[in-house]
């Protein structure tokens, strides 16, 4: 894999390559509420350096046309830009080629392509379907709806009080009805970082597909496909660096070939009559219908970003703040902290006593930190740690110490506050 | 706009003691409340005695807002007639939404401690769903009330 930059980061100068990067975001310098924005959301959506950005406007500005067919030099320029997106992102994962790089309009697309045309060709009555209890609405909801359709069975992987999946049963599930199993990488709402490697391994040695959700994992840590070796991976651009609705669905070539069109429209035929339609080669048969080529651009732009800055020292760097802010938040009277796993990233979900998360959360946000409340889409993780909801505090490249430090004072605030 | 402006005293107090925190077994008139976005529910029980609201309960989990406002609805509106309580209703609801009306939150009483909430669109759901649920009993409405 090329994501190494040359030089690894030190611990001690961890700070200041954190507030470099920070410079080049220009929306996290201005004031919320008067007071300076300290943002801890990046989980929900992270937001976009200056070269994201100045990539779209100098698409917008100069190449847009529609991409493929056109022999005019604009729809030239515009094709070698999106194409040129998907070489980046292949590389990005080590894909063996762009032709099993899908692009889709975000993780919950890609899911739902998934569920949909493998559905439809591989999963019957009395199937099962295997995900876990972490996940998030994106990666149950698709496959309940498909087990509705084909009279399919859900089966869930359990998982522990530290919100770790229990492997044992995960192995007791693998069984002769599995189809497919589809588990998140990184938990959106407790953190947990699965060994996924080894859940891959199980299921591939039983000649069970398995798909990744990896949106909370590709902005935080180098990601392998090939080295996975998992048949699906899926993610968002807007949650690294880049734009809002584009996403990508990495498949094994030799499944994703057999998979039938998930739509139909333009682009993704070779020759239609009225009696039969020709369909076109991967992946433009999954891609139908002009895409969110803007958006592509600035995700190619969001991947030369993670690139440039080295993803591994992304992660290295991510998880000194992550140890810093957690024994910061566990030093705070009556807070609880939800996920607590081995190996977690920057997500830090959180209870406090006689504190109802929306509280917590306007009261932060007069402070200026931007933190998210509520069930983070992941409605049976709060049901297994009897929550109603909880605040989360979400790390990116570009947080800081002193963030955590005011994300702390502003906590006491709450306390000050609620009484 | 200061945080003290959303969560007074009046508030506070009545999130950490709330009045009418109970349930009413059997009710003439009782519905349930919940706002799906965050997970507030709670159960409102009314009997009603001469035309007039004689008892008013509630009970449920929510945020600060969301439990100051029920506790706050229950003493505002025992006693009221139930053509006093919709009108009342419509009042508490503008004051909460900002709407243009020519209500004076000063003449709401206690309730206008809520007024604050305005400022927070995102926090209007909490103020306004012991409400919602308070009319759905009126009503006779079986099915819950949400917020969406």
């Amino acid at each position: 894999m090329s994501n190494s930059s040359d030089s690894p980061i030190l611990s001690s100068d961890s700070e200041a390559w954190a507030e470099n990067i920070r410079r080049e975001f220009p929306i996290l310098d201005q004031e919320v509420r008067g007071k300076p924005l300290v943002f801890l959301d990046s989980a929900a959506s992270s937001q976009r350096p200056r070269s994201v950005i100045d990539a779209v406007t100098w698409y917008e500005e100069h190449d847009h046309a529609n991409v493929h067919r056109g022999v005019h030099t604009l729809s030239q320029r515009a094709t070698d830009a999106f194409e040129g997106a998907r070489e980046k992102v292949r590389g990005f994962i080590n894909a063996e080629s762009t032709s099993e790089i899908i692009f889709v309009r975000g993780t919950t697309e890609g899911i739902n392509l998934v569920a949909s045309s493998f559905g439809q060709k591989f999963i019957g009555e009395g199937d099962e379907i295997i995900i876990s209890h972490m996940e998030h609405h994106a990666n149950i909801v698709p496959w309940q709806m498909l087990c509705e359709r084909n009279k399919a069975v859900l089966r869930v992987i359990p998982m522990d009080e530290r919100g770790e999946l229990d492997y044992q049963a995960y192995l007791d599930l693998l069984g002769p009805r599995t189809k497919i199993v589809a588990l998140n990488h990184v938990s959106n709402a407790l953190g947990t970082i699965n060994p996924v490697k080894q859940y891959v391994a199980a299921a591939r040695e039983k000649g069970i597909p398995i798909l990744l959700d990896g949106a909370q994992a590709v902005p935080h840590m180098p990601v392998d496909v090939r080295d996975l070796d998992c048949d699906f991976y899926v993610f968002s651009s807007h949650k690294m660096y880049g734009p809002t609705g584009v996403g990508v669905l990495y498949g094994r070539k030799s499944l994703l070939e057999q998979l039938p069109p998930y739509q139909g429209g333009g682009d993704m035929i070779l020759a239609v009559t009225f009696e039969k339609t020709l369909y076109n080669e991967l992946p433009y048969r999954l891609e139908a219908g002009t895409p969110n080529i803007s958006g592509v651009v600035g995700l190619g732009a969001a991947v030369d970003f993670l690139q440039r800055v080295g993803i591994d020292n992304a992660e290295r760097r991510e998880q000194e703040l992550l140890a810093y802010a957690t024994s910061a938040l566990e030093n705070i009277p009556g807070l609880r902290m939800i996920g607590t796993a081995s190996h977690k990233a920057g997500v830090m979900s959180f209870v406090m006593e006689r504190a109802h998360p929306h509280d917590i959360g306007t009261i932060l946000d007069t402070e200026g930190v931007a933190v998210r409340t509520g069930h983070h889409c992941a409605m049976p993780v709060m049901d297994f740690f009897k929550v109603p909801a909880t605040a989360r505090a979400s790390l990116g490249i570009y947080n800081t110490r002193l963030d955590i430090d005011k994300l702390v004072e502003a906590l006491q605030r709450v306390r000050e506050v609620l009484g | 706009m200061d945080l003290r402006d959303l969560y007074q005293d009046i508030i506070v107090d009545h999130n950490r003691s709330p009045r009418n925190f109970r349930l009413i077994d059997p009710a003439d008139y009782e519905a349930q409340g919940y706002n799906p976005l965050c997970g507030d529910k709670l159960g409102v029980y009314l009997n009603l005695r001469d035309g007039h609201i004689d008892d008013l309960a509630f009970q449920g989990s929510g945020c600060a807002i969301s439990v100051a406002s029920a506790s706050l609805m229950t003493e505002a509106v025992k006693g009221l007639s139930e053509s006093e309580t919709r009108k009342l209703y419509e009042q508490v609801h503008d004051m909460l939404t900002g709407a243009d009306t020519d209500v004076d939150p000063m003449d709401l009483g206690k309730l206008a401690a809520l007024a604050g909430v305005r400022e927070y669109p995102s926090r209007v759901k909490c103020a306004s769903l012991c409400w919602h649920t308070l009319i759905a009993a009126l009503d006779k409405q079986s099915d819950a009330v949400t917020t969406e």
